[in-house]
């Protein structure tokens, strides 16, 4: 097999070093209940060709596709998107001096993966408004969880409020990882216009946070700036939370909005779509908070001959060093993620994401103001930036799944998180949709 | 080879992003703008963040220099214990960028996603088979949140049966995720000693395992490298006062196709796919920690799950005593791609032969080092062993020392200062990758290192000096820390 370089002659003299007379030979501590005597059940070993040939054919599967094309054009976004990812980045990744490094803990044969981090975390900071970001998290979900954690670590307060405009599977996740820690999670509602009512908690003085997401799951931006003051009021948390954070390209960022920390997911920069994961948990703060961080952090250094140089630093917040104190559990993060992030942002430039920005927001607009002049309802009116939602007529169900036979996807259905909104649908629109694509979903949907 | 330090070579310095860039340059083909700007509200635009403008070459330039400041598992030996450090197959990088996998939409209609649910179900059954265990979950994005869903199976468990308990047994070899991920889930670490054969006691383990304790975590084989012999008694003694035996599956490296996890009395384990099976470290992620469990644990299990039902496959959250959702979607399901194809490549002899060449390769290390390094259980090991610096001490040269000139001889060191039952830990484990050449290589750096201590301590102490940089101050990093620029 061409990843075992053994030879037969190799492994007679290896043994005979050893002191044994076979390979099996090798495990006389393992006691005889724990042995395994039938051999694995998996199927006949594959040559490179016929595996090829099988997952060629295994992504190809789906009932619904007809013409042929391998991926759906489709109107979705709801905390992951469809952007386009420069060539140059699908190669750099290529190079496994980077893929195939560990963790950086010998710096200086690691310089590579500590600078491109240290970097990454530089852009974060920058598109966020914030003075310091780690280098990563899994994603936007469990980064939010750790962000809420995070709150109640350092104000000692056991009450947190979240936003029903987080999205869903977020707000899912944050009930697993705080539920052991017998903290409270007040929900707050949304108001008619689209954006969180957070009038509830006028004089509430025991919340470690509160928590929204900006752009919410309805794709409107959230009015961050009386949030935040609210918070300074009663000494509480303002956490951000973000599924696209292309939107700060032409949105006010959370950290000049008062926002104490911002998580959120990074996928939108540079990341394949990949059916959900991996994705990239994205984790910024004030700098006073910075010990109180998740995660691994890359600072600047020198080395004995005066050098500039980087390595993992204020590692005594973290699980090999605090163990049951640490301020997370967190090991492996998603720093290739963060590298193809580091990478997009890059690219694309400070001029470019603006750019980029601008087009998303004006096509999901394009799209928005073409579907009211067809005569369908656009419930809220909140400005949004990439995603919007639009009310169809009650018998909706039978248009949208005809167009999925033609491999046209209608936005994603919102009934099943918020049964209020009966036929109520998100749609979604990147720089991937052309107008034709726009003009034909309409027509469609029209007819 | 000719000489056994590195040879220098041409490496170019490469300055940060921004202080690259001129205004107006670009890196990225804009889109077609085909719509008419539509008004933005004043209150809500921002100046859009201080990114540097860089043109495409300068991008792949700057990013190609600093690639060659790294050193990778296709640069050389990586012999880093409990991190299994093997060859990462291209094939499974190239499946895993089909556009039907990487440009599929995870809220896309199931009757559009059969190939990935089918990939995810499969993926699932060969995971279980190779731990003998029942049901897998592929949700928890990394090792350490396999931990944290295993805390909170056996935490749903023992409400289930109106059991509450704040302790959870936890052996001093075990890895800092343990201990940290049972305490996100509210338990109570307590700490039980290894026996002087490196291995738990059952007499240790019922001393502390009482109606207050929740159970244990074991790692097995643990970072001794040793296999724990006594599992099955420990098992016993765990559950006898209705307690759950989780396993730190991350040492799987050593065992496949060779131990019945189930039978062992283990009720939860996880799996590191970054590691056994394969899928590249990235420079510390993405990776998954998939969780393998006995059946009455199955219906804690994270939610969404796979459902089939005649080869169709769809996803459901009905599952009421579910502990809830792990991750943002269904776990990292790129990452999952690599795994599949490596089990689909090697099959079950090749699995089994993998874990048995591990082993091979490790005690020969250990045969062929001990020495002149000294190693603290002298027994046969499984895919890694443990030395330390003591033989090195009287010269006071250090574990750290040694680790610094091994990387001017072009090998990363192996791990250093871990596990902490050992004073100047150094933990290597060289996987079923490496070839008998190369392994002798190692070893013959390793003595000359260790030659060096005795005659010429300071290009120890003065080591890396064939890095990039030579060593760097972390005291200085961490007491003025500068994240960014």
């Amino acid at each position: 097999m061409r990843y075992l370089p053994h030879t037969r002659e190799d492994i007679a003299h290896m043994l005979k070093v050893v002191g044994v007379d076979r390979l099996d030979d090798l495990f006389p501590t393992v006691p005889d209940g724990c042995l395994r005597h039938e051999a694995l059940d998996l199927p006949e070993p594959l040559t490179e060709w016929e595996l090829d040939d099988h997952m060629t054919a295994l992504s190809g599967r789906g009932e619904c596709v007809s013409d042929g094309a391998p991926v759906p054009r489709n109107f979705l976004g709801a905390g992951r998107y469809d952007h386009f990812i420069p060539e140059s980045i699908s190669y750099l990744l290529g190079r496994s001096e980077f893929s195939t490094a560990y963790t950086p803990y010998q710096p200086e044969m690691s310089q590579g993966t500590l600078q491109a981090i240290y970097e990454y975390q530089t852009l974060t900071a920058r598109l966020l408004g914030m003075e310091a970001a780690n280098a990563s998290l899994y994603d936007g979900a469990s980064a939010l969880a750790e962000g809420l954690l995070m709150a109640t670590r350092i104000t000692r307060r056991k009450k947190v409020a979240l936003s029903r405009l987080i999205h869903p599977h977020y707000r899912q996740v944050v009930q697993t990882y705080l539920d052991p820690a017998g903290l409270e999670i007040v929900e707050l509602p949304f108001l008619e216009n689209g954006r969180t009512d957070v009038s509830g908690l006028q004089g509430v003085d025991d919340l470690a946070a509160m928590a929204v997401q900006s752009p919410n799951f309805w794709g409107c931006v959230e009015d961050l700036g009386t949030m935040g003051d609210m918070c300074r009021e009663n000494g509480a948390f303002l956490i951000t939370a973000f599924t696209e954070p292309l939107a700060y390209g032409i949105l006010k960022n959370p950290g000049s909005q008062g926002a104490h920390i911002a998580c959120g997911e990074g996928q939108s920069l540079g990341i394949p779509q990949w059916f959900g994961g991996p994705g990239l948990g994205m984790f910024a703060c004030k700098a006073k908070y910075m010990r109180n961080m998740p995660g691994r952090l890359v600072g600047q250094t020198l080395d004995k001959q005066g050098r500039r140089g980087f390595v993992l630093t204020l590692a005594t917040r973290e699980q090999h060093i605090r163990r049951e104190k640490a301020t997370s559990n967190i090991c492996t993060n998603s720093s290739l993620c963060a590298l193809s992030a580091a990478m997009y942002m890059a690219s694309l430039g400070g001029t470019g994401i603006r750019e980029l920005a601008r087009l998303n927001y004006d096509k999901a607009a394009y799209l928005k103001e073409t579907l009211r002049q067809a005569g369908f309802q656009i419930p809220f009116a909140s400005p949004c930036f990439n995603e919007f939602v639009v009310e169809f007529p009650p018998d909706f169900e039978a248009t949208y799944n005809r167009l999925l036979k033609k491999n046209m996807v209608a936005g994603l259905p919102l009934s099943p998180w918020y049964p209020e909104l009966k036929h109520h649908y998100l749609l979604c629109v990147t720089e991937t949709r052309t107008r034709a694509d726009m003009d034909a979903l309409v027509k469609e949907v029209a007819s | 080879m000719n000489k056994p330090l590195a040879p220098t070579g041409l490496n170019l310095d490469e300055p940060l992003l921004w202080e690259m860039g001129k205004e107006g340059r670009t890196g990225f083909s804009m889109p077609r703008r085909d719509v008419e700007s539509f008004p933005l509200d004043d209150d809500l635009a921002g100046e859009g963040p201080d990114f540097p403008d860089l043109n495409e070459m300068g991008v792949v330039r700057h990013y190609t220099r600093l690639s060659q400041w790294n050193f990778g598992v296709d640069t050389g030996m990586y012999p880093l214990g409990s991190c299994t450090m093997k060859y990462n197959p291209k094939i499974n990088e190239k499946v895993s960028q089909l556009k039907g996998f990487a440009g599929l939409h995870p809220m896309l209609p199931a009757g559009m996603t059969q190939g990935a649910l089918r990939l995810m179900v499969e993926l699932e059954r060969f995971l279980g088979e190779i731990t003998a265990m029942d049901v897998v979950s592929l949700q928890p994005a990394a090792g350490a949140q396999g931990e944290l869903a295993g805390m909170l199976l056996i935490h749903a468990y023992l409400k289930s049966r109106q059991m509450k308990r704040n302790k959870i047994i936890i052996p001093d070899t075990a890895h800092g995720t343990n201990p940290a991920s049972a305490a996100l889930c509210g338990y109570r670490p307590v700490r039980v000693a290894s026996g002087e054969k490196g291995i738990l006691t059952p007499e240790a383990v019922a001393r502390v395992m009482d109606e207050d304790t929740a159970g244990i975590m074991i790692t097995n084989p643990n970072t001794l490298g040793l296999f724990e012999e006594h599992i099955e008694a420990i098992a016993h003694i765990v559950h006898d006062k209705g307690g759950q035996v989780y396993c730190d599956g991350a040492n799987m490296n050593a065992i496949m196709g060779m131990v019945h996890m189930g039978r062992s009395g283990v009720d939860v384990l996880h799996l590191n796919l970054h590691k056994t099976f394969a899928t590249p470290h990235g420079g510390g992620g993405p990776g998954a920690g998939p969780v393998c469990v006995a059946k009455h644990l199955a219906p804690f299990l994270p939610v969404p799950r796979i459902l089939e039902e005649n080869g169709i496959y769809s996803l459901s959250e009905d599952f009421p005593q579910s502990v809830g959702r792990l991750h943002s979607f269904f776990g990292n399901f790129g990452v999952m791609i690599k795994a599949y194809a490596y089990i689909l490549s090697m099959g079950a002899a090749g699995l089994k032969e993998s874990s048995q060449l591990a082993v091979l390769n490790a005690n020969y290390i250990k045969e062929k080092l001990k020495s002149v390094l000294h190693l603290p259980y002298d027994r046969p090991c499984m895919h890694e062993c443990v030395f330390s610096d003591k033989f090195q001490r009287d010269r006071k040269i250090t574990t750290l020392d040694m680790a610094k000139r091994l990387m001017d001889f072009g090998f990363h060191p192996p791990t250093i200062y871990f596990p902490l039952v050992v004073d100047g830990a150094i933990m290597i484990e060289p996987t079923e990758t490496e070839s008998l050449e190369e392994i002798d290589r190692f070893i013959e750096a390793i003595r000359m290192v260790a030659a060096e201590a005795v005659e010429s301590p300071d290009l120890l102490r003065g080591a890396p000096k064939r890095c990039r940089v030579e060593r760097l101050d972390e005291t200085l990093a961490a007491r003025r820390p500068c994240l960014m620029g």
